[in-house]
């Protein structure tokens, strides 16, 4: 008998997924939104490979010889530059978005391993900044509960011109997050849905974030490092714009990076993956001879040590973690399982931070759901994971022969396809062939 | 300000904005007064005092003067540039002239009185402060304002209060047009009691209460509808 199945055959423009998407909209009026960063595929460092040393290049002991991982970041202007143990940084993430008890244990667990964790869409709460040896304070359009007190008891000031997630996409946290606590943090009322702004509310452009700037560093006694931070859409001019206009560093932002609550089609749609943008930056800033003057921190899908070296590789000096950090800390544990299905998802795929419900404690203010996480375990369980991911960094850095992380190159590198080898500026593996090399 | 011998002077043809800025900011409580000379526009002027000091400042100044201000009582005698008063957290900045785009942007606190005109986008993003302007404010004034008010005397460009939330608007001239979700509402006895107090600051006590407008939220777009496309 004939398998009735064998007959069915799906449409690749309209597969499962479009066809509950059209039927979803038609069903609710309401666009998609949901948490998380980019789903479908995209070239990711995945499609590169490190080279390992061999006759022309000899390695380091694996567990004998040292590799240093340290990174300043903030020389260029600031008196107070921040010292990371790890090139490894926690991105930002709002309390509000979070748990307290999550922004808690990412302090905890950044701290425990020696390097930063950052602020958000709506303020400094003590628990971050009471739990987080260095704190990167986020300048972000809306201003929520921006404070100089608060600026200047931050350790860095990072000025959001935009996140991978959504380049060109202002801040979003539904009615369901908005509790009393997040309402008074924002100058909001309570319940609504936050539509915050996409640009500054007093400067435009690269002219004006000059002064901006200013005022920043004249308002802290020229202390604190300055970051710019900047989804990927243009790097290259964002990356030279940004060093136009003082900042101490970069952070740019690959559209794997996550949000917490963003229109689909923006998460999906808009910015360009962190492969192809970090060659961009990096260009950019050895073309103004400001490579490793200006640090770069990149982000964006960051999930293994191989990740973080191939970054480094590229030229940064630091990635930044957001997505990965979560899940450390317990973000779609599958413990949990019974609880994700009872909300219509999974471990694993769980993606609706926006909705407030989220099992694990993590991206929600619902005050039980929230006890569900121990910020001392949780923070312990990132401190692990920071770790992994620095030891295979140097496991990587050392088969090619460095003692310093920052020493791999894109010399070490080869590319898997010939897309990777076109974004990355690497050759294809096999070949000395860099597609589009020479312009 | 008294201009007797207690009155500090710093010349910024003789020291440069670091310098004149770290003397502000490092007045104590009741420290200064302090007059200001020769500013020519300097950006980023008399920003983070955190003490109740008097600046005047003699001439006009240019991006975010007395920026992040806490408590101090600066005047600028002259026309302010770009963002004066930005996030304003307490205490009074005046403007003897004209102050350009985002007076008082985000500024949570504190009072801004402005004696000329302002450009756009006066009072965006407002949360919590006070601003009093006795010529015309310009278009998007009070844009996505969630707390505070914005008196103005003369009259208003285009798209006032546009996606306002909880702040208040006074205006006692023209409004070109008002802005998405924002509307007039009614002027009740304890808006007059809250207009009069805010003209009194700002030295307009002789202002007739009466020959104002108020605007604020319809509420209409405080949550998501796809049936609001229009809106936007």
């Amino acid at each position: 008998m004939t398998d009735p199945n064998w007959g069915l055959r799906e449409s690749y423009s309209f597969d499962k997924y479009a066809i509950h998407e059209i039927r979803r909209a038609a069903s609710t009026g309401l666009y998609r939104i949901r948490g998380w960063g980019a789903k479908r595929h995209l070239p990711t460092f995945d499609d590169l490979v490190f080279l390992g040393a061999s006759v022309s290049r000899y390695p380091l002991e694996g567990y004998r010889e040292a590799c240093d991982t340290s990174v300043v970041l903030g020389t260029r202007y600031a008196k107070k530059p921040i010292e990371l143990k790890i090139p490894i940084t926690i991105a930002g993430m709002s309390f509000g978005s979070l748990s307290a008890q999550a922004k808690e244990a990412l302090g905890r667990g950044a701290s425990e391993v020696g390097t930063s964790t950052t602020t958000g869409d709506g303020g400094m709460t003590q628990e971050e900044r009471g739990h987080s040896t260095q704190l990167v304070y986020q300048y972000l359009p809306s201003r929520y509960g921006m404070n100089p007190a608060d600026l200047r008891q931050a350790d860095a000031i990072e000025i959001v011109v935009g996140q991978g997630a959504k380049p060109g996409g202002g801040g979003m946290l539904l009615g369901q997050k908005i509790t009393e606590r997040v309402a008074e943090m924002r100058t909001l009322p309570e319940g609504i849905d936050q539509r915050s702004a996409c640009r500054h509310p007093d400067w435009t452009g690269p002219d004006d974030l000059t002064i901006k700037i200013l005022e920043l560093r004249e308002i802290t006694n020229w202390e604190k490092p300055i970051y710019i931070k900047c989804g990927a859409a243009r790097p290259y001019y964002d990356t030279m714009l940004a060093v136009k206009s003082g900042a101490d560093v970069v952070v740019l932002d690959g559209m794997q990076g996550g949000t917490a609550a963003t229109q689909e089609c923006f998460i999906e749609h808009v910015g360009i993956p962190t492969l192809a943008a970090v060659r961009e930056s990096v260009r950019a800033l050895k073309e103004i001879d400001m490579h490793r003057k200006v640090q770069l921190v990149v982000g964006g899908g960051i999930r293994s040590g191989a990740d973080v070296a191939k970054a480094l590789a590229m030229g940064a000096d630091a990635v930044s973690i957001g997505t990965a950090a979560l899940i450390a800390l317990g973000d779609n544990d599958p413990h949990y399982e019974d609880d994700y299905r009872a909300i219509g998802s999974a471990a694993g795929y769980y993606e609706d931070f926006q909705a407030g419900n989220d099992p694990a404690g993590i991206t929600t203010q619902d005050p039980e759901l929230s006890k569900r996480l121990d910020p001392v375990k949780a923070g312990h369980r990132l401190a692990n994971y920071l770790r992994v991911l620095t030891l295979e960094v140097q496991t990587l850095a050392r088969a090619n022969g460095k003692s310093d992380v920052h020493n791999l190159e894109p010399e070490d590198l080869a590319a898997l396809t010939v897309e990777a080898a076109a974004m990355a500026g690497v050759p294809l593996a096999g070949t000395n062939w860099i597609p589009g090399q020479g312009y | 300000m008294a201009g007797g011998a207690n009155v500090t002077v710093l010349d910024l043809e003789k020291e440069d904005l670091r310098a004149v800025n770290q003397r502000l900011q490092g007045a104590d409580a009741g420290g200064g007064p302090f007059r200001v000379l020769h500013p020519r526009g300097a950006h980023a002027l008399a920003c983070g005092l955190t003490a109740g000091t008097e600046v005047e400042i003699e001439g006009h100044t240019g991006y975010y003067c007395a920026g992040m201000n806490e408590a101090a009582r600066v005047t600028v005698k002259g026309n302010a540039g770009v963002g004066v008063a930005e996030n304003m957290m307490s205490g009074e900045v005046w403007v003897t002239g004209d102050a350009s785009q985002s007076a008082a942007a985000t500024a949570h606190g504190g009072l801004l009185v402005v004696e000329g005109n302002t450009a756009a986008r006066c009072g965006i993003s407002l949360k919590g402060g006070d601003i009093v302007v006795k010529g015309n404010v310009g278009h998007m004034s009070m844009f996505l304002a969630q707390a505070g008010n914005l008196v103005v005397l003369g009259d208003a460009g285009e798209s006032l209060g546009d996606s306002i939330y909880e702040a208040r608007i006074y205006v006692r001239g023209k409004v070109a047009s008002l802005g998405a979700d924002c509307i007039e509402k009614d002027m009740r006895e304890e808006h007059r009691a809250d207009l009069r107090a805010l003209l009194e600051r700002a030295g307009c006590a002789d202002a007739d209460v009466g020959a104002f407008r108020r605007y604020g939220s319809a509420r209409e777009l405080y949550h998501f509808k796809s049936e609001n496309l229009d809106s936007y």
